[in-house]
């Protein structure tokens, strides 16, 4: 991806010397010609067309975005509700990410999720567990969010 | 058009003042360290982030500066904020710090008893 990224500005750099125009105009219409360059030439690198990550990328701030609000108001129950039946429980969630910085962005996610908290990593990375404000009524939905975090994490690191 | 981010300021500044107040009710009020842990990790970190928010739109309105510094503000908290929060509850749990007496399940508790009989 990086390298994708650095062929790119390169080839706008080229487009301003074959323009002899040195302003940011003229380096941002050859960034669009070397992106279309490049999405042409996409069979010959290893790795995927990079735009398709930098949507991913996008899409995992957004969904960051929008846990954290809905956390929020479900906190924000919870704390305001007259009587507190809550049942708190830890339970362990088994994770497929590998790498060290997905599981970081994993358990970021998965604390500002509504009603969940990363209390610690297994030794070998493979489970998480996870502090939960109400166990019985999210184990299931939660469940749910996390694949779609994977999910969402995985085609950023694919 | 400025009526609008002038409602908006004030939208932004009010509920992350409402959100810490309600961070500040759930310290007080619930029953552990760690469902206070929920609470202080969640709430405060979007009631800082609308606060910072609205300063910033407020100041680029008034003065015409924009304050990046307060938007990598935003972005320090954001990126901190659960990390602490995971932290000390982590801290808190490695210490032994009993969970709330309603608690129903425990499985980080089970694996610790299984890997000390194996070992």
């Amino acid at each position: 991806m990086a390298f994708q990224i650095l062929l790119n500005v390169f080839l706008a750099f080229i487009w301003m010397f074959l323009k002899t125009s040195y302003t940011p105009a003229t380096f941002f219409i050859g960034y669009f010609f070397g992106l279309l360059i490049i999405f042409t030439f996409r069979r010959f690198f290893s790795t995927n067309f990079y735009l398709n990550k930098v949507l991913a990328v996008i899409k995992l701030f957004l969904i960051f975005n929008k846990e954290l609000f809905l956390s929020n108001i479900a906190v924000l129950k919870v704390i305001l509700r007259p009587k507190l039946n809550i049942k708190p429980g830890i339970f362990a969630l088994p994770t497929e990410l590998t790498e060290d910085w997905e599981i970081t962005i994993l358990a970021n996610l998965i604390t500002l999720t509504p009603g969940t908290l990363v209390v610690d990593v297994s030794p070998d990375n493979k489970i998480l567990y996870v502090h939960a404000m109400n166990i019985d009524d999210t184990q299931e939905a939660i469940d749910s969010i996390k694949n779609s975090f994977e999910k969402a994490i995985m085609e950023v690191s694919r | 058009m400025i009526v609008i981010f002038k409602f908006l300021i004030g939208l932004f500044v009010l509920s992350g003042a409402l959100l810490s107040l309600v961070t500040a009710f759930g310290l007080l009020r619930l029953p552990d360290v760690y469902t206070r842990n929920h609470a202080a990790s969640k709430s405060a970190t979007m009631g800082v982030m609308l606060v910072l928010l609205g300063a910033l739109l407020y100041a680029y309105l008034d003065t015409g500066h924009f304050h990046s510094r307060l938007l990598l503000g935003i972005a320090f908290i954001f990126m901190t904020s659960p990390v602490s929060g995971h932290l000390i509850s982590r801290a808190a749990y490695n210490s032994g710090v009993k969970l709330w007496g309603n608690s129903v399940r425990d499985d980080l508790a089970k694996q610790r008893k299984k890997t000390a009989n194996t070992r």
